[in-house]
């Protein structure tokens, strides 16, 4: 009797793992697509949308490798991810015409260096990279990225840092005037001397904490994508999004097809209902970057398009791609990193 | 006698303090959990609305999908992990003296011993190697293997209290093995199997670490689940899901406590 | 039936004809999902690093080199001790032994304070201590990090009070994932103490007081090397966990300074990437648990000797 009754549970949990028919498996950063908009595509298409989340894109790779390749449809990797996942084969092509909304991207990410052509991804979101400042506690002028690699006294020791290699060690290199992934010796010392003695002021490493950090008072700046910074604000956080002088990061995040996707067909669906201007806006207005999409201007509010978060000023540095460094490069950056930690 | 041996100052209040320490965090987030204020740190009154929230809040869904695969594995584990860890207590307790009994006994703690991390990562190798899908049956094995050891120590603690005396009584009667365990020692046994039951229930519902590694596309338990909302803030809807278990967790013990307590009442009484 | 008819003293072995059958769940199950995956992972250790993460089944030392060797930046000057991971593992050594120190500290005597009242009442103060570890620990380490923040209660209560005149700033520092630790596993060293204790005859205390030894003494001649697998019992259960700890380093300690468990699941889930490695770090890590089990069996059958 209790070998029958388990028997039969390990046999109903091994069907709901094995159900594939109507069902799109998302792999997505956390709050990052609203629940209506899943709503609004299962209404329309049948499909049982089912997101699980990471936190960065190094995150989502290495999950990838580690076996869960073939159980999710569609993932949404940062630019030079997107690269790095086609150079690791884990990215399927589309077929010629399969995308009916193809055309709507805009012409400025159709030809995007990480993926040429767009035969693996569209545009979902781009936004930048940069650091925010709680106004009560900093009130300075600064508008550097020294605010956290050289932090003022009242900033020390309340500092969050984005768990994010790539982000780090991009900004560090903004801040210190070298070229992203560097083969110089002296400037990737550099790059180490800086980070070692900057992490000294820092309080947490965390990506997903970033906007609460803020809200709660945990953290007094902190890196920190631009929407996320103003989901902030509107939260209650006097917070002000920096836009340095020496340059920022942007990025763009994509949708991207998985190899060994088990529902394809879905994943193209929901790609096409994304390319869709009305829809990638609703993405747009909850989570307060910008589309790649041609007409969803229409649909976002309008406070979006004039907010401080979106509106580089005058006089800032100019925002710069993460690049895809080489191995050699890579494994200096990993070093450092462990030791940021140790 | 000069002084009573066994009072010793400041014991009581040390008692004291380490209940104080132990329910503190706890009570704070069952009081805020009644909190009307969107805001955690802000209190504007008492209200239920968080606990609406959970049900039918905009995470409602994904916490309904986490408790019920949670409910679903650890139950599962619980039976399956039981179920052995009886037949290795039987074994070892009533199999006489074998060589390599210490080792079998080293093999069945072994979950216990290898810190969670350890256990996790070696999990996932070797899912990884062999190609085994992650997803809720990768969970789910996980989870058998290390509740075996926590349902088989007491349920081997109750047996070895038992007096072999009854199974041989039952056998010198021609009843079979199989009649011996269902009629005489299952009964007697029943309330070690019920802790046992309880405690592996208990362990795979808590477990994150693990479930972390292993688990695959869409399948979240609620500790997974919890976690990955918390770092987004520790927000009302939280705190009140986490009493919700808290009073889940409270029955379960009241349970264990009561199954132990008729044990006690039904055991025979030992030769000593 | 052959033997096993004796007394209960002699062994039973009602169930000898079958016994095999039924260790041969535990035998499977156990070795196959963990026996053979900590096999696994050792040899794993000494494969070459795939960049970007996985493997490649070419054997190296690589692993344990990088943990032991520094080798500068660009790995060409000659080798000299790497601090990193040995910071790392000291640390959490130290964390556990920090939390260990502070549980026997609070737990002895509340252990003891229970086990010495009447038998009616002993259940209910063991229920109060039991409920804490029934419940799940994300949330007790959730809760304490709640209530620790800086705009948390403790700190507004203490503002409110006027204790002090600015937030103690007890989140994200390594003070506050030994308070998580010494908070998730205190019930794991009442439990045991508790039942030492309980088994301790006080006619040995009272025979000493009768002899006017003083009541510390008593306590610490007498009634502590009785309790010892106890306390012993006890530290163990609190010290292993702690040492491979990851949800307090990550929720309370900001995942800002590492401890080892933080940095085995770097390797797997986070930027690193480099499994050679985490399995280099879990091994090192599997076999300090050993060792200290080990001399705990070891203790363990001196005592009964």
């Amino acid at each position: 009797m209790k070998r029958l009754t388990t028997t039969t549970a390990i046999l109903a949990l091994a069907a709901g793992a094995a159900a594939a028919e109507g069902e799109l498996r998302v792999y997505h950063w956390f709050e990052y697509m609203p629940q209506e908009l899943v709503d609004k595509f299962e209404a329309e298409t049948g499909i049982d949308v089912i997101i699980d989340t990471y936190d960065s894109n190094e995150a989502l790779l290495a999950s990838l490798k580690a076996g869960t390749l073939g159980s999710y449809d569609v993932a949404v990797p940062g630019d030079y991810m997107v690269a790095i996942m086609a150079g690791e084969g884990l990215l399927d092509t589309f077929e010629e015409g399969e995308l009916t909304n193809k055309a709507n991207i805009e012409d400025q990410w159709l030809n995007a260096p990480f993926d040429a052509g767009r035969v693996h991804s569209i545009p979902y979101q781009w936004g930048s990279t940069s650091v925010s400042v709680n106004r009560d506690i900093y009130t300075g002028d600064t508008n550097s990225l020294s605010l956290i690699f050289d932090p003022p006294e009242e900033l020390k020791g309340r500092i969050n840092v984005l768990d994010s290699q790539g982000e780090v060690m991009a900004l560090a290199s903004i801040y210190l005037g070298i070229p992203q992934c560097s083969q110089d010796r002296d400037q990737l010392r550099a790059l180490d001397e800086l980070l070692q003695t900057a992490s000294a002021h820092w309080a947490s490493f965390g990506s997903d904490i970033a906007k609460d950090v803020l809200v709660s008072g945990d953290a007094a700046a902190g890196m920190i994508y631009n929407g996320f910074s103003a989901k902030a604000r509107e939260e209650g956080a006097n917070v002000e999004y920096i836009y340095p002088d020496e340059g920022y990061v942007v990025w763009m995040d994509n949708v991207v097809l998985l190899e060994q996707a088990p529902n394809r067909e879905n994943a193209i669906r929901f790609m096409d209902f994304l390319l869709q201007p009305e829809n990638i806006a609703q993405v747009t207005n909850y989570a307060q970057y910008a589309a790649g999409i041609t007409g969803a201007a229409e649909f976002t509010e309008e406070a979006l398009a004039t907010s401080p978060e979106n509106n580089p000023r005058e006089g800032a540095g100019p925002g710069v791609f993460i690049e895809v460094c080489d191995q050699a490069t890579q494994e200096v950056y990993d070093q450092i990193w462990t030791r940021l930690r140790s | 006698m000069t002084f009573d041996v066994r009072r010793y100052r400041g014991f009581f209040g040390l008692t004291m303090l380490c209940l104080f320490i132990l329910y503190v965090p706890l009570l704070v987030v069952m009081v805020y959990s009644f909190n009307d204020s969107r805001s955690i740190t802000n209190w504007e009154g008492v209200s239920l609305r968080w606990y609406v929230d959970v049900f039918t809040g905009p995470e409602s869904e994904k916490f309904k999908q986490a408790a019920w695969n949670s409910l679903t594995i650890a139950l599962s584990a619980a039976i399956v992990s039981t179920t052995i860890a009886t037949a290795a207590a039987i074994g070892m307790v009533r199999g006489g003296a074998f060589r390599g009994k210490s080792a079998t006994f080293a093999l069945i703690s072994l979950p216990i011993m290898v810190p969670e991390i350890v256990t996790a990562v070696a999990t996932l190798i070797f899912f990884s190697t062999i190609a085994f899908p992650l997803g809720t049956l990768s969970i789910l094995v996980a989870h058998i293997v290390f509740c075996i050891p926590f349902a088989y120590l007491p349920i081997s603690a109750r047996l070895q209290g038992i007096e072999a005396s009854y199974e041989e009584a039952a056998q010198d009667l021609y009843a079979g093995r199989w009649a011996t365990f269902r009629h005489v020692l299952f009964p007697i046994m029943g309330p070690g199997i019920m802790s046992g039951f309880l405690l592996a229930f208990i362990i795979s519902l808590d477990d994150f670490i693990i479930t972390n590694f292993v688990k695959g596309a869409g399948v979240e338990t609620l500790p997974t689940a919890i976690f990955g909302s918390v770092k987004q803030g520790i927000q009302p809807n939280i705190m009140a899901l986490s009493t919700l278990l808290l009073l889940f967790s409270i029955a379960l013990v009241t349970l264990s406590y009561f199954i132990g307590k008729r044990g006690e009442a039904l055991q025979p009484d030992r030769g000593d | 039936m052959a033997a096993g008819t004796g007394s209960g003293r002699t062994v039973s072995a009602t169930f000898r004809p079958i016994r095999g059958w039924l260790l041969l769940p535990s035998w499977a199950i156990i070795g196959f999902f963990m026996v053979i995956p900590v096999l696994l992972m050792l040899v794993y250790s000494f494969l070459t690093k795939e960049f970007r993460g996985g493997v490649i089944w070419e054997p190296t030392l690589a692993a344990y080199d990088q943990f032991l060797f520094d080798r500068g930046l660009f790995g060409d000057e000659p080798p000299t001790i790497e601090w990193a991971y040995i910071t790392i593992f000291i640390r959490s050594i130290l964390q556990a032994t920090g939390a260990t120190l502070l549980c026997l500290l609070i737990g002895f005597p509340t252990a003891f304070f229970i086990a010495t009242r009447p038998a009616h009442t002993r259940a209910i103060w063991l229920f109060l201590i039991t409920i804490p570890y029934w419940v799940n620990l994300l949330i007790r380490t959730v809760s304490v990090r709640f209530l620790i923040r800086d705009n948390g209660p403790l700190n507004d209560f203490l503002l409110a009070l006027g204790l002090v005149d600015q937030p103690l700033g007890l989140i994200n520092t390594n003070f506050a994932v030994q308070l998580g630790l010494f908070y998730s596993y205190l019930p794991f060293m009442v439990l045991p103490i508790y039942a030492a204790v309980e088994r301790y005859n006080f006619a040995f205390s009272e025979a000493a007081s009768d002899l006017y030894a003083p009541k510390w003494t008593i306590l610490r001649r007498i009634v502590i090397p009785v309790v010892k697998p106890g306390i012993i019992a006890g530290c163990i259960l609190v010290f292993v966990p702690s040492l491979g700890a990851f949800l307090a380093p990550d929720l309370l300690g900001g995942a800002k300074t590492y401890m080892i468990g933080s940095l085995i699941e770097e390797q797997f889930k986070g930027n690193a990437g480099n499994w050679p490695f985490g399995a280099a770090a879990s091994m090192i890590l599997l076999s300090m648990v050993l060792v200290v089990l080990l001399f705990y069996a070891r203790g363990q059958s001196r005592e009964g000797a």
